[in-house]
């Protein structure tokens, strides 16, 4: 009996284990995450530095005259404003928004619906892919050959072939986004609709497609804020002009993203005050489309998991 | 009686009609058009601006046109004889700057996004996780437009143009890369703007990667008593490399393709230097600042650039989504 009490090894000081090695270990893990959190900051430095100065140098010109006059002399101080921009984009983007969204969906339809696992499906899922990666420079050379030129329709500078041009930048976002949408759609509400008889068709456009409406919301909102910021493709396409036009075919459009460019690279105070202002509105309106957007999804989404 | 009577009229109006028979092939066509419609307009885009652009290539050759270092635009009169190129159409300088801001924008924004995605997954607090990753990819949605007038006119000046000063007055400015005049709008201006535009996507994309990593084997890891550090270096990282590498690609197909900001910050010259302080201009850039006053022969120039520059984005494109795609196809956000 005693043996065994004497067996029993003196306890340590303390459990925490303090050796070089240990010690040099943390070390190099607290280094790390200061390492980590600092970087995090210095990224979010430019991002918020962007936002800061938008607002504090656009707020000056973001008055009632930037929405209702259209654009006079750059060092004109009164009356003259970027409505023909606004107008121009709105239209734009009105024109371009069925397209995309029109052919954007069903495609997302077939890719879910009908192509699941064939070639086809696959070469239209590369191809999507494909073209989010397309420069829209590039896009906007092509709507220029197609579209403006004489060689192509020859249908000259001007809003609808802006939109077509924006409407192709859209596409493939919606494409995507859609189908990641339609893919959550519970396989057993597809079930539970065919064992009532309904044709596939019906069920794809009276359950599937209402059941992921605001996720399909999300994708094309998404979709819309990307486009309405577009501005190299509409400079090739759109051209720009000094005042609102309301043809479709015929005139050169202006547009909001054109209106600051052109102001930025002038040299009168006055005049870049409203690319500040121009600019301050563009970044509210893609905000609010991807807040709105993304809003939406996570709602969406957890309704999905709730399922 | 009526009840059955009743009973038979509903049963007609459920039965299908011969009409409706034809409801689902139809809609089925209708779908798949619009899926093929996809695949014939990248087919257009490709087919169109190539035989658009055919008179430069046959008069440069194709790898004359790449690498030839003179860019002289001259007006033939298109209409009278459409294959006559009187200018000279060397894309070097352009394809030059492309590749040169591309690659300051990766070298800048890829450590950063590598951090920020590894805080985010990993060492940031619980809470403030979503809403982290929340902003910094919002933020992605800012047009490129405002980022141009951003940096012209604010960042430039006011931030990088006291650096740049700094940077050629050190040892640096005596290598040919730093080598002065410090001039407003150059390489580096155009390269450092551009890796604040990417740095969101690409922490995005890397984010998603780190994700994929299951969690039972950092949690093994940590069950051995590895440090957070330990386990990022030697099993996030490690199992990450080739989504990393995409995600980087991804990045800089977006770097390549990026036009209005660098248009208005790369300089906007027709030359090339090696200095990076040099005034330069990328190949999307010179596109969109000298289009609105090309001659007609200019115009079938620049779009032999916009097809050299979509091979350039294609083949980076796909070799990024082949190394990404070994994580998961992404999805959402990221992906867009």
């Amino acid at each position: 009996m005693t043996t065994t009490l004497t067996d029993i090894p003196a306890a340590p000081k303390s459990l925490k284990i303090s050796d070089k090695r240990a010690q040099r270990r943390k070390f190099q893990n607290s280094l790390a995450s200061i390492a980590l959190s600092s970087a995090m900051v210095v990224a979010c430095i430019p991002l918020i530095l962007i936002l800061f100065v938008v607002i504090q140098r656009g707020i000056a010109a973001f008055n009632l005259d930037l929405f209702i006059y259209e654009q006079r002399t750059f060092r004109a101080t009164e009356e003259a404003g970027f409505a023909h921009g606004f107008v121009g984009t709105a239209l734009i983007m009105a024109l371009a928004i069925p397209m995309a969204v029109l052919v954007g969906i069903s495609t997302a339809v077939y890719l879910v619906e009908y192509g699941r696992g064939t070639k086809l499906a696959t070469a239209v899922r590369f191809v999507t892919d494909v073209m989010t990666g397309v420069p829209s420079i590039f896009v906007g050379l092509v709507v220029y050959a197609v579209v403006v030129r004489g060689t192509g329709l020859g249908l000259g500078f001007g809003t609808l072939a802006g939109a077509i041009a924006i409407a192709l930048v859209m596409l493939p976002i919606v494409v995507r986004s859609c189908e990641e949408m339609l893919k959550l759609v519970p396989d057993s509400i597809r079930n539970a609709s065919a064992g009532l008889g309904s044709r596939k068709w019906q069920t794809t456009t009276r359950v599937v497609l209402p059941a992921s409406a605001p996720g399909l919301a999300t994708g094309s909102m998404l979709a819309v804020a990307r486009g309405a910021g577009e501005t190299a493709p509409l400079l090739l396409t759109a051209l720009g002009s000094l005042f609102t036009v309301t043809e479709l075919v015929g005139r050169a459009q202006a547009s909001l993203p054109q209106l600051i460019y052109q102001h930025a690279r002038q040299p009168f105070p006055p005049g870049l005050e409203r690319a500040w202002g121009g600019a301050l509105a563009l970044v509210i309106i893609t905000l609010l489309f991807t807040i709105l957007a993304r809003t939406l999804g996570t709602k969406y989404n957890k309704i999905r998991a709730g399922m | 009686m009526s009840t059955a009577t009743e009973a038979t009229t509903l049963r007609s109006q459920l039965r299908g009609t011969k009409k409706g028979r034809y409801a689902d092939p139809l809609f089925k066509s209708l779908m798949t058009t619009a899926g093929v419609f996809v695949l014939f307009l990248l087919g257009v885009m490709i087919v169109r601006t190539t035989v658009d652009a055919w008179p430069v290539f046959q008069k440069e050759g194709f790898f004359g046109f790449l690498f030839g270092m003179q860019w002289t635009a001259q007006a033939s009169n298109e209409t009278t004889n459409p294959d006559l190129m009187l200018g000279t159409y060397g894309a070097w300088p352009f394809i030059y700057g492309t590749f040169v801001t591309a690659f300051i924008a990766l070298v800048i924004a890829l450590p950063l996004a590598i951090a920020t995605a590894l805080y985010i997954t990993q060492a940031a607090p619980r809470r403030i996780r979503n809403s982290l990753s929340y902003w910094v990819e919002t933020l992605a949605a800012v047009p490129s437009i405002v980022y141009g007038l951003w940096g012209l006119l604010f960042f430039v000046p006011v931030v990088l143009m006291p650096l740049f000063a700094w940077l050629e007055s050190t040892f640096l400015g005596d290598t040919f890369l730093f080598e002065g005049p410090v001039r407003n709008v150059s390489y580096l201006a155009a390269g450092t703007v551009l890796a604040i535009m990417i740095l969101p996507i690409m922490t995005a994309i890397i984010r998603e990667v780190f994700s994929a990593a299951p969690q039972d084997e950092l949690n093994a890891a940590y069950g051995m008593g590895a440090t957070r550090w330990e386990v990022i270096r030697q099993v996030l990282l490690p199992r990450s490399t080739s989504g990393i590498v995409g995600g980087t690609m991804l990045g800089m197909g977006r770097a390549i393709g990026e036009t209005i900001a660098v248009a208005m910050l790369v300089g906007g010259s027709q030359r090339m230097g090696y200095s990076l302080f040099f005034g330069g201009d990328s190949m999307a850039a010179h596109i969109v600042s000298t289009f609105a006053d090309a001659y007609p022969e200019t115009i079938i120039g620049l779009m032999a650039i916009g097809v050299a520059l979509f091979l350039f984005t294609f083949f980076i494109n796909i070799l990024a989504r082949a190394l990404v795609w070994r994580v998961g196809r992404l999805g959402g956000d990221s992906a867009v």
